[in-house]
Order: C-alpha cells, then sequence, then structure tokens
C-alpha cells in the first residue's frame, strides 16, 4: 500500500490517450456503417429499410456491457479464435456508435422536407447528387448538435472497456485504487477528468443547438 | 469453431429468472427515485432560489459528464465512509437513481418550458386558481410531450442497471458471469443474457407505446 502520489496522477492522465484511442476507432469505422445505416433506413426500397431497423433494434437493445463481452469472451470462443482486447472492444464500440449516429442522421436526412429530394430530382440530378448536394448539407445543419452530444456518450461508453481489462481511463482508476486503497479519492480524480473531456462537448452541442436551430 | 449448447444453461433457469426480477427491480427503484428528483429539480430550477438553482445544475452536469460505472464507484465507495453499511444492490440503486434524476430533471424542465407563458395566462384570466391552471393548463400538455424522452430515457436506464453487476449486484449481467464461470459456455450465456434484455426492452417500448397512444394520443398525428 502506497499514498496516491503525483505519479498514479500522471498515469491516470496518460489512460486518457487510450479512451482517446477508442473513441476514434468508433468514430472512424462507426460513421460510415452509421451513414449507410441512416440511407438504408431512409431508402425507398423495404428490404434494406427493414435490415436497417432490425440490426438497429437490436443493438439498441442490448446493454453496451452485452455486446462488449459477447465479442470479448463469446466470439472468440465460438469462432475458435484470440482477439486482442482492443478489436474486441473496437468492434463493440464501432456497433454501438453505428447504430445510434445511425438513428441521429435517420432523423436529420428526415427533418429535411420532401419536396427537397423531388426539386433536385427535376434538376435531372442523380439519386446521389440530390443527396450530396441538396438534401446533405441540410440534414447535416439539423444533425450536428445531436452529433456532438452523442461524442459525450461515446466518450462515457469507452470507460466498459475497462471490464473486460482493457486499460484506458476506467481500469487505470481501478488499478491505481487498488494499489493506494483510497477508490473514493482516486475515482473522484477519474470522474473529474471524464467531466473535464466531456464538458466542453456538452456545452458545445448546446450552443449549436441554439444557434443551428434558432437560425431556422 | 464449437458447436452451440444450450442445454447446460436450462439447469440455471432460477438463476436466470431471479436475475431477470433483480433487473427489473433495480430498474424501477432507480426509476422512482430518478423521478422523484427530476419533479422535484425541475420544479426548483424554475422557481427556486438561486443557489438551488446553481446547485442543481451542477448535479446535472457533474451526472451527465461522467460515466456511470465512475457513478456506481464513487457512491459503493463513498456511503460506507459516511458510516452507512448497504448492499450493493442499494448503493446500485441509489446511483442509478442519482443518474436518472439528472436526465429526469432535464426532461421534465424542458416539458415545463415548452408550455407558453400565455397560456397559462389565459387560464388564470378564466379564474382558475394556482392549483387548477397547474392541474387542467400545465400537467396535461406537459404529461404529453415529456412521455417519449421519459420512455426512451426509462429504456436506456433499464440497459444501464447491467453496470451495477460490477459492484457485484445480482442482477441479470452478475447472472451471466456467475453461469459463464461454472459452463464456460461464454457465446450461449451473452447471447442468453443479451435475448433476456432485448425482450425486456421490446416489451417496455409496446407498452409504453400502448400507453401513450391511450393516454396522450400518441404519436401525435398532424
Amino acid at each position: 500500500m502506497r499514498s496516491f502520489s503525483l505519479a498514479d496522477f500522471l498515469s491516470l492522465l496518460s489512460a486518457l490517450q487510450w479512451t482517446g484511442v477508442l473513441v476514434l476507432i468508433a468514430l472512424g469505422f462507426g460513421a460510415p456503417l452509421a451513414l449507410a445505416l441512416a440511407l438504408m433506413r431512409t431508402s425507398a426500397r423495404r428490404a434494406l429499410r427493414w435490415t436497417a431497423t432490425a440490426f438497429l433494434q437490436i443493438v439498441q437493445g442490448v446493454p453496451l456491457l452485452g455486446l462488449l463481452m459477447f465479442f470479448y469472451f463469446g466470439m472468440p470462443v465460438f469462432l475458435g479464435v484470440e482477439m486482442s482486447p482492443l478489436v474486441a472492444v473496437g468492434i463493440a464500440m464501432t456497433v454501438y456508435t453505428a447504430s445510434f449516429l445511425g438513428e441521429i442522421w435517420r432523423g436529420g436526412i428526415e427533418a429535411v422536407k420532401h419536396e427537397q429530394w423531388e426539386a433536385a430530382a427535376c434538376l435531372g440530378l442523380s439519386t446521389w447528387h440530390q443527396f450530396r448536394y441538396v438534401i446533405a448539407p441540410q440534414a447535416f445543419r439539423m444533425a450536428l448538435p445531436p452529433t456532438v452530444g452523442f461524442l459525450v456518450q461515446l466518450i462515457k461508453g469507452t470507460s466498459l472497456a475497462s471490464i473486460v481489462g482493457f486499460v484506458e481511463l476506467a481500469r487505470a482508476g481501478q488499478l491505481v485504487s487498488a494499489a493506494t486503497f483510497q477508490p473514493l479519492l482516486v475515482y473522484s480524480i477519474v470522474a473529474a477528468i471524464y467531466f473535464a473531456a466531456c464538458l466542453p462537448l456538452t456545452l458545445w452541442a448546446r450552443s449549436l443547438e441554439a444557434r443551428l436551430n434558432g437560425a431556422r | 469453431m464449437q458447436t452451440l449448447n444450450f442445454q447446460q444453461l436450462l439447469r440455471y433457469q432460477d438463476q436466470l429468472i431471479d436475475g431477470t426480477l433483480h433487473t427489473l427491480l433495480l430498474t424501477l427503484v432507480a426509476a422512482v427515485i430518478g423521478t422523484a428528483i427530476g419533479v422535484a429539480g425541475a420544479a426548483a430550477v424554475r422557481s427556486g432560489p438561486r443557489p438551488v438553482r446553481w446547485a442543481i445544475r451542477g448535479y446535472v452536469e457533474l451526472i451527465r459528464n461522467t460515466p456511470s460505472l465512475i457513478q456506481l464507484f464513487v457512491v459503493f465507495f463513498v456511503l460506507p465512509g459516511f458510516g452507512l453499511r448497504m448492499g450493493a444492490f442499494e448503493a446500485a440503486a441509489i446511483a442509478l437513481g442519482l443518474y436518472f434524476g439528472a436526465y429526469c430533471t432535464e426532461i421534465v424542465r424542458a416539458g415545463l418550458d415548452a408550455i407558453p407563458g400565455s397560456q397559462v395566462e389565459a387560464g388564470q384570466c378564466l379564474g382558475l386558481t394556482r392549483w387548477q391552471v397547474f392541474r387542467h393548463v400545465v400537467l396535461p400538455p406537459a404529461l404529453r410531450s415529456v412521455y417519449p424522452a421519459f420512455t426512451s430515457q426509462f429504456v436506456l436506464l433499464l440497459l444501464g442497471t447491467s453496470l451495477a453487476s460490477q459492484i457485484s449486484a445480482e442482477e441479470l449481467f452478475h447472472t451471466g458471469g456467475f453461469i459463464e464461470t461454472r459452463t464456460y459456455r461464454s457465446f450461449e450465456v451473452y447471447a442468453v443474457i443479451c435475448g433476456i434484455y432485448f425482450a425486456l426492452v421490446m416489451s417496455f417500448k409496446l407498452l409504453f407505446a400502448a400507453v401513450g397512444r391511450l393516454a396522450f394520443r400518441w404519436p401525435v398525428r398532424r
């Protein structure tokens, strides 16, 4: 047993970079998937809509912890492959991000009036160009505040990676807490670090909402 | 690749049912605590003295910008420090109640803010008492506008109770870990656990949609 020192604080801060890595992985793989889901959900083809809806309902009907456990413990045993914590957590966070961002972006796309699609079609644009040049810019404006808000959920969600042994901020907190026997102090500091990382995003989302929706 | 074997899980039927009931109980207790905090918090933020308003704002932002897992740990380690001896389940109920309360405060506040002041004035002009204005003018539309956000937050709370397993509260996810260590059927165990959560969430979603249609004619059609 030792007392909490500056070195412990620095180890917590350096674990924050792994939280950042997880967020980047989730966004990097999840965002394109989310766009695909949003387009599928707004598609005219029933089969596409239903596939995307089923995926969303399942992922959003299961705890993130469940996704993590399933990909970390379940899949490797079933498929007979080794999976590093980073890969397992990366897959779970990607699926989670895709489903929530997909819904947010679908909301943005549907909020654009249907006449806009028709007007763009009248100009002779292809379906992709209608989306790319007419719908997407307007949908982006409306979806931006909740997208930033979701980033906060995502940062908080990465804390669950600690449960499968991935050493990010929350896990580093557990390790330091176990070494110093000062759980209250350590977890308060960990909470403060998360708070410092999330609050600016929350405030940004709020100001975006006031600005972008107020202008309409 | 290994073959699926759900047979072994059948022996743990009782534990699974028990875990599911504990998850439901934890969700309901946290929802009751949180809703009470939410209503009181929203009322205080709208019309309380300034220090109270600031304190509630601080609480809401603190909860909304930190992971629930860390909140659970903090509550779990704080309570014994104040001489409060309690089990993991009680600590989880308090932590999740505080978590739900913060989101509820925002939801209720937004619902009350959505009612134009002119409607309240119109009610007063008709000679209604303060209570009558609240009961007949403010409450019905507020409940209606709060309902969708409240129900989806409730579903998130239900899913969030899975974190309580990390402080050894014996809910559904904890049961999953228990069965896994005895059977080594990780894939089947987590598939079944996730399946139960999914079934619970779907049942609540259908129930909420039915109640919404009956009570509020929601979703609102224009």
